[in-house]
């Protein structure tokens, strides 16, 4: 399968996922939401919530079962780079409500005029962050 | 099986074909996504494809959603409601676009990367889930 072949057969499946998630539980797939929401009072949706998630950790291993690889993880920044990175994503995907998944992919879908202009900032400050890098010459 | 343990398998089972989906995409790779966000340099569109997949997908999903009174599993749609744009969303959103862009990870494949046993990806998904907490519980004022 040519890459871009396989990166739409993905797109696909994450957007069935989002369905699926929709259709059967009435949920928006909001990775961000779900992550923080594992963490509250509300015993019986934390549970849901901790189900997706180690769903989630479970897709990598069905995709070494089918193809006899892990998916290829090349990370280039430093202990204290992950650090920060981490705590911007977390911290600012909470605020805004939502992260690639809620915004990008599931708002867009409903349309949302928020997630629009979420996914629209997100793009952009992801775009002058890695521009940023590259002329510091981090990158 | 209850309704309430088939919602559990639903949850499960969304999430593994989610994260299979971030497996085979391309999204799990913090070098090809940086790419991505590189149109100064040698831009990677890998992820234009990935987005138009999962945007017709879910489009299905919604459309679909909109003819049901509520979920099959369920008793109601939780979903937003709000069609404000305000500085919460916009400033959040480039906070987020900012940690994205440095490490070329969020949130969906740093939790799936945890699958593969790797000390920098559990690292950022320790800070990740700190950032939130942090923002949860103490900026929001939010006590779980």
């Amino acid at each position: 399968m040519s890459w871009y072949l396989q990166a739409l057969a993905g797109g696909v499946l994450i957007g069935l996922s989002a369905s699926t998630l929709l259709l059967l539980n009435g949920r928006i797939a909001g990775i961000s939401g779900i992550a923080a929401q594992m963490f509250s009072g509300d015993a019986p949706s934390a549970l849901s919530n901790v189900l997706f998630v180690l769903g989630l950790l479970a897709g990598p291993m069905i995709y070494l079962a089918a193809t006899g690889s892990w998916p290829e993880v090349r990370i280039a920044a430093s202990v204290p780079v992950l650090i920060i990175a981490g705590l911007l994503v977390g911290f600012g995907s909470r605020m805004g409500s939502g992260c690639t998944s809620g915004h990008g992919v599931i708002g867009i879908a409903r349309l949302s005029r928020r997630s629009f202009a979420a996914t629209a900032t997100f793009m952009a400050a992801g775009i002058v962050t890695v521009a940023l890098m590259r002329f510091g010459g981090v990158l | 099986m209850t309704l309430r343990n088939l919602r559990l398998l639903a949850a499960f089972g969304s999430g593994a074909v989610f994260g299979l989906g971030l497996a085979m995409s391309g999204m799990m790779d913090p070098a090809r996504v940086q790419g991505f966000l590189d149109i100064l340099g040698a831009w990677d569109p890998t992820l234009v494809f990935v987005m138009a997949g999962a945007v017709s997908a879910a489009f299905a999903g919604v459309t679909l959603s909109k003819r049901m009174a509520r979920p099959v599993l369920g008793t109601r749609f939780s979903v937003p409601t709000s069609r404000v744009i305000d500085r919460r969303l916009i400033v959040g959103s480039a906070i987020f676009g900012a940690g994205w862009g440095l490490a070329g990870f969020c949130p969906g494949p740093a939790l799936a990367g945890l699958s593969l046993g790797l000390v920098p990806v559990a690292i950022f998904v320790a800070a990740m889930l700190a950032g939130m907490i942090v923002h949860d519980r103490v900026v929001a004022g939010r006590a779980a």
